[in-house]
């Protein structure tokens, strides 16, 4: 069952959701790693991480709208009923969160991009259109936006790395083997008490 | 959903301790890969600070190259440099630009005769590609990398008498660029200067085939040379005044002329001119057609990063423009974001401080 990437039971996400979740929060480390590494340096791989960092980005752009629809179409395995309602609370918020800055972060980064007049050019010479015109104001403002956002990305992305870990080592409640990057069928539901 | 028995308080302590080790390593790679544990590394925005004056930056204005005056005309091209270089503005045709003409100091309201270096911002758009270039009037760069120029930039800072002695001890290139700069003429206007590139940059062909190539714009007009006094006769803002009067008169060219490097020939040092008897392809024509202040300009707002380039085109082992490519954008950041700073449609010759969002 759990090899059928349309289905899901009601602990899991389906595989689909599994894999796109641990394929883009690599990806998206890696733009985080890459973005504040790429404005720290006028060495020479200045230039091939700029062009990673807006291709991956707008590849995640992608993939996170795909993401949201698949999350329309399947939805997610409840939290468990142990869980107090503020977690819940804190848990569906992180997650709102987390889905905006996926899309948000790279629009923006395109929209700043467009506003400073800068042609859009991934790698393989893909060229994008601008999406804004050109705007000294608006360029100001998407910069600090993208900035400011990346920080804030990589806090919530900590936060709910903690989240997780804290769901599978203490809380021991199925929360992180409903995402875990093994299929369901392969790791035991249960770890054995002390 | 299946509730595994809770770990011992003891085991949840030893967890609790691994996720906040977890969360400390994450928080300190990315710390250390963003620099903030690395005073030492070389950084834009560093390098940029470094070019400010005593009284700090002008605010709103580029951080070097600050005064500048726009135009816009058409590049020529006559087809020639198609053999070096598939890039779609080296075909023939015509083909927009927008540049800007600019002096080499981080005051915009320098005097002209104060500046050494000039500087030519240009871009060519074809087929919804561009060709950005910021080009300069020596022949040669003062130092060999970007680290020897923020070096440079410090040297001239210090306070400590022997700075810039220690520094020229450690970088023999730089006594020639003080040679060129002690002895060439001032020209009268910026339609005799000669604009060079320094940088090499790869030109590949349609066959694929990649050659290392500096470029340098040419000026049809007779050059008028001048002494350093007898062009500060001229006035403190002569060259934009002239060159506006100029161009309204009649366009103004340039020839584009590209040299194409001998195996051997320091492609990644700009401090070092090639030997003469090289290759050169003359690929067209740049024609000013018309000059429009900075203020108001096509050109205020555009960053001439270097390498942002056309398919055909690309950098070469010279690591100036990348580090010039992570300036620009940084200089390009704080002055879009200084905009209240900068006198916008003030009218000519508006105290700076009226400015209007
Ligand atoms: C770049 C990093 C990450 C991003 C952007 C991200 C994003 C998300 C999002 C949006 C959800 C909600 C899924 C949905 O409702 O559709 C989620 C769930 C989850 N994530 Fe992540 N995640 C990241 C990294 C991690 C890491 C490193 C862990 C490891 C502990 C983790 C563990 C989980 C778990 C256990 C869930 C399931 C929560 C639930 O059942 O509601 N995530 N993640
Ligand atoms: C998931 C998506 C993205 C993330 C997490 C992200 C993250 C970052 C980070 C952390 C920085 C460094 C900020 C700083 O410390 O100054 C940065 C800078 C930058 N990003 Fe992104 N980014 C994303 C998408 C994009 C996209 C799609 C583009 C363009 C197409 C883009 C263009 C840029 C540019 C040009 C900079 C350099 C800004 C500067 O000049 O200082 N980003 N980004
Ligand atoms: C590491 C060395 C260099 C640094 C740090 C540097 C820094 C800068 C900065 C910060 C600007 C203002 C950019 C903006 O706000 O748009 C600028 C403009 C300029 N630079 Fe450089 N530069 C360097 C090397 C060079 C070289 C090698 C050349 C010429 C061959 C050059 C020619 C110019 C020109 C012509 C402009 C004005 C462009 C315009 O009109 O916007 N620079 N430089």
């Amino acid at each position: 069952m759990n090899g059928d990437p349309m289905s899901s039971d009601s602990a899991h996400f389906t595989v689909l959701q599994r894999a796109l979740h641990w394929l883009m929060a690599i990806g998206i480390l890696a733009m985080l790693f890459i973005g504040v590494g790429m404005v720290s340096t006028v060495a020479p791989k200045y230039l091939p991480l700029v062009e990673t960092h807006k291709t991956l980005g707008i590849a995640i752009l992608v993939l996170a709208l795909f993401r949201l629809a698949v999350r329309f179409i399947y939805g997610s395995p409840p939290l468990p009923a142990s869980m107090p309602a503020p977690m819940k609370l804190a848990a569906h918020l992180s997650h709102y969160g987390l889905y905006a800055l996926m899309i948000g972060m790279p629009l923006i980064g395109w929209a700043m991009l467009s506003a400073g007049a800068y042609p859009v050019v991934l790698y393989g010479g893909i060229r994008l259109p601008a999406i804004l015109p050109q705007s000294d104001q608006l360029h100001a403002l998407l910069w600090q936006a993208h900035v400011y956002l990346a920080f804030a990305f990589f806090a919530l992305i900590l936060m709910h790395l903690a989240a997780g870990l804290f769901h599978a080592l203490i809380r021991r409640d199925g929360v992180f083997e409903s995402m875990s990057p093994l299929p369901a069928g392969t790791r035991p539901e249960t770890t054995p008490a002390e | 959903m299946a509730q595994s028995p809770r770990p011992t308080s003891r085991a949840a302590i030893g967890s609790l301790v691994l996720i906040a080790g977890v969360v400390a390593v994450g928080a300190g790679a990315f710390a250390y890969t963003g620099g903030f544990l690395s005073p030492e590394r070389l950084t834009p925005p560093k390098l940029v600070a470094a070019l400010a004056p005593p009284g700090g930056p002008a605010l709103g204005h580029r951080r070097n190259h600050a005064k500048g005056i726009c135009f816009t005309g058409v590049f020529r091209s006559n087809g020639q440099g198609a053999a070096l270089s598939r890039a779609p503005m080296l075909a023939v045709g015509d083909y927009p630009v927008v540049g800007r003409f600019n002096l080499g100091t981080p005051d915009p309201s320098a005097p002209d005769a104060t500046v050494r270096v000039r500087g030519l911002g240009l871009q060519i758009t074809a087929g919804g590609q561009v060709w950005r270039a910021a080009m300069i009037d020596p022949p040669f760069f003062p130092v060999a990398t970007p680290d020897a120029f923020y070096a440079l930039l410090e040297a001239g800072h210090s306070k400590q008498p022997d700075a810039m002695k220690n520094f020229v001890a450690a970088h023999p290139e730089l006594p020639a660029f003080g040679a060129w700069a002690g002895s060439a003429p001032y020209m009268a206007s910026y339609a005799e200067d000669q604009f060079n590139s320094l940088n090499a940059f790869i030109f590949t062909d349609a066959a694929g085939a990649a050659h290392a190539v500096r470029w340098s714009y040419k000026p049809e007009a007779q050059p008028q040379p001048l002494s350093k006094d007898d062009f500060a006769k001229l006035g403190p803002d002569h060259l934009e005044t002239e060159i506006a009067e100029r161009v309204a008169g009649a366009p103004q060219r340039w020839t584009l002329v590209l040299t194409v490097a001998e195996p051997g020939d320091p492609t990644a040092d700009p401090s070092k001119a090639w030997p003469e008897g090289r290759r050169t392809v003359e690929a067209g024509t740049l024609v000013v057609e018309k000059v429009e202040d900075e203020r108001d300009g096509p050109c205020r707002d555009i960053n001439f990063d270097p390498t942002l380039l056309p398919d055909g085109i690309s950098v070469s082992d010279d690591p100036f423009p990348a580090a010039r490519s992570a300036a620009y954008a940084r200089s390009y950041n704080l002055r879009t974001a200084e905009w209240k700073d900068y006198p916008y449609q003030a009218p000519a010759g508006a105290a700076p401080q009226a400015k209007q969002p």
